[in-house]
């Protein structure tokens, strides 16, 4: 147990490296997708899933991550996080 | 309980459908993934895996290079990777995993250690098509969210375990089962997020193919594909292939839980499906259960080079629910005449099945290949993408463009 757990983290650490050289475009809002968003997973879900949801089609997601999946999303952060998403990543 | 047998006579005609269309002409480029895909798309790994397509870095997506699937068995160290929620334990000691079988549907409860597990039921190995629900999501057209596979969220493997059946008679299958409901050591980040658990219908937990599966194509499961055991639900999509497995519960009810619905759903009446999931059915939808007829082109690797007048061999896997592969055929004018490919070995109605056509291209130019497969109940592919929201059951024929020169 003691060397699967330390050669896991020898090859986890160079992934969780990487996973911060994921770098979404500038915008405002930036900040509070990449703050919302990475609680529960990585930001290349977003960039992966572009651009081809308009601007109904990223507040449904977003929605379904608050409502079904339960992030904790700050009402008032709501639109801010479509508007960043449906500009950056939008079709 | 319900039998197979009540459901084939069911739905067979809807088999119909798909032997039924006719062509008129190749409908177009479906085989581009979104842009934003393409370009986050890179070659990552993960802890004993090889380079694979990396979708996403947590929770781990990675898809398996079309090249690997030149072999039949799919090698374990370049298996698809694919898990919906991040909290992932890092590594499971066999030794303090437990197996708990429970539920209103059982007599005596019980729970195996991974040694009962391995020693105290007869051993079966199974050659079963292990392919994700979503997989070539990222063809669709329109595009639809989700991980945007391409072809790779698949591969075959000898799966070897124990019969669920065996395990679910150990602990006294009531009759009023109706459905299996499966939960794995894995889960949510958040407490609030639907934990990952997934059930299917007693008949198909009580076939002799559905295993509590430790091992894969001679070796232990790795890590990222469910150690130390998982099942295999051979046929249907992967999703019910529970990694990781800790819990069995039998149950005299439908499962209620956000994975079972409204997630994994097929429009009713689209799919040429003969496996049904009767108890999780509603008006409009029906989970996913089996993996409709299809085919894939792994070689050449479409736009590579090749001779005029030098023969060129075209390769590939033809797969479906369990049937079996009755014929592929390959056309080299767009679809307008077919010649019989020739068939790999028979390795079980659950592999997929190799086959390879050689045809010399007489002409300098573009050549284009197309491939499709027939099954053993007489359904075939389609021409034309039978959109649905989530982007399953794509089984458009494929098409690939040589160069010859």
């Amino acid at each position: 147990m003691r060397t699967l757990l330390a050669l896991s983290l020898l090859f986890t650490l160079p992934a969780m490296a990487a996973e911060a050289d994921v770098h979404l475009k500038e915008g405002s809002g930036k900040q509070l997708v990449e703050a919302n968003c990475s609680m529960c997973h990585s930001l290349d879900y977003i960039q992966m899933n572009s651009p081809f949801l308009d601007r109904k089609g990223w507040e449904a997601s977003v929605n379904k991550m608050i409502k079904v999946m339960g992030a904790p999303v700050a009402e008032g952060d709501v639109q801010n996080i479509v508007d960043y998403l449906a500009g950056q990543y939008g079709k | 309980m319900k039998t197979r047998r009540e459901f084939l006579k069911v739905s067979a005609g809807g088999l119909l459908l798909a032997g039924g269309a006719r062509w008129s002409g190749w409908a177009g480029a479906a085989n581009e993934l979104p842009s934003g895909a393409i370009e986050s798309g890179r070659l990552g790994s993960l802890p004993g895996k090889l380079p694979l397509i990396q979708k996403s870095f947590r929770p781990p997506n990675f898809e398996t290079p079309v090249s690997y699937f030149n072999e039949a068995f799919t090698p374990n160290n370049a298996f698809f990777v694919r898990y919906h929620l991040a909290g992932i334990p890092e590594a499971i000691d066999a030794a303090q995993w437990r197996l708990a079988v429970s539920g209103e549907s059982v007599e005596n409860p019980l729970e195996l250690t991974y040694e009962n597990l391995t020693r105290d039921f007869e051993t079966v190995e199974v050659a079963a098509l292990c392919m994700c629900s979503g997989n070539r999501r990222g063809f669709s057209q329109p595009h639809v969210p989700g991980v945007q596979w391409g072809h790779g969220a698949i591969g075959n493997a000898k799966w070897r375990g124990v019969r669920l059946r065996d395990v679910l008679n150990k602990a006294g299958l009531k009759k009023d089962a109706v459905e299996i409901v499966l939960g794995g050591a894995d889960g949510p980040v958040l407490d609030k997020t639907p934990d990952f658990v997934k059930s299917i219908p007693a008949w198909k937990a009580m076939d002799e193919n559905t295993l509590v599966a430790f091992a894969m194509n001679g070796e232990k499961l790795p890590h990222w594909n469910g150690y130390p055991a998982r099942i295999v639900v051979p046929g249907w999509t992967a999703t019910y292939w529970m990694k990781h497995v800790t819990t069995i519960s039998a149950i005299a009810q439908p499962f209620k839980g956000f994975w079972m619905n409204p997630a994994y759903r097929i429009p009713k009446g689209k799919f040429p499906v003969i496996d049904r999931f009767v108890s999780q059915e509603t008006d409009a939808n029906t989970p996913i259960t089996e993996m409709v007829v299809n085919s894939m082109i792994t070689s050449p690797e479409g736009g590579r080079k090749v001779r005029a007048g030098e023969a060129v061999t075209v390769a590939g896997v033809a797969w479906d629910g369990g049937y079996g592969i009755a014929t592929v055929e390959v056309s080299l004018d767009e679809g307008k005449n077919w010649q019989t490919a020739q068939l790999g070995a028979d390795l079980g109605r659950y592999s997929w099945r190799q086959w390879s056509h050689r045809f010399t291209p007489a002409r300098a130019g573009r050549h284009t290949v197309l491939a499709r497969a027939i099954n053993r109940v007489g359904a075939t592919q389609t021409f034309e993408l039978i959109f649905n929201p989530a982007g399953y059951h794509n089984n458009v024929v494929q098409r690939i463009e040589i160069e010859a020169t």
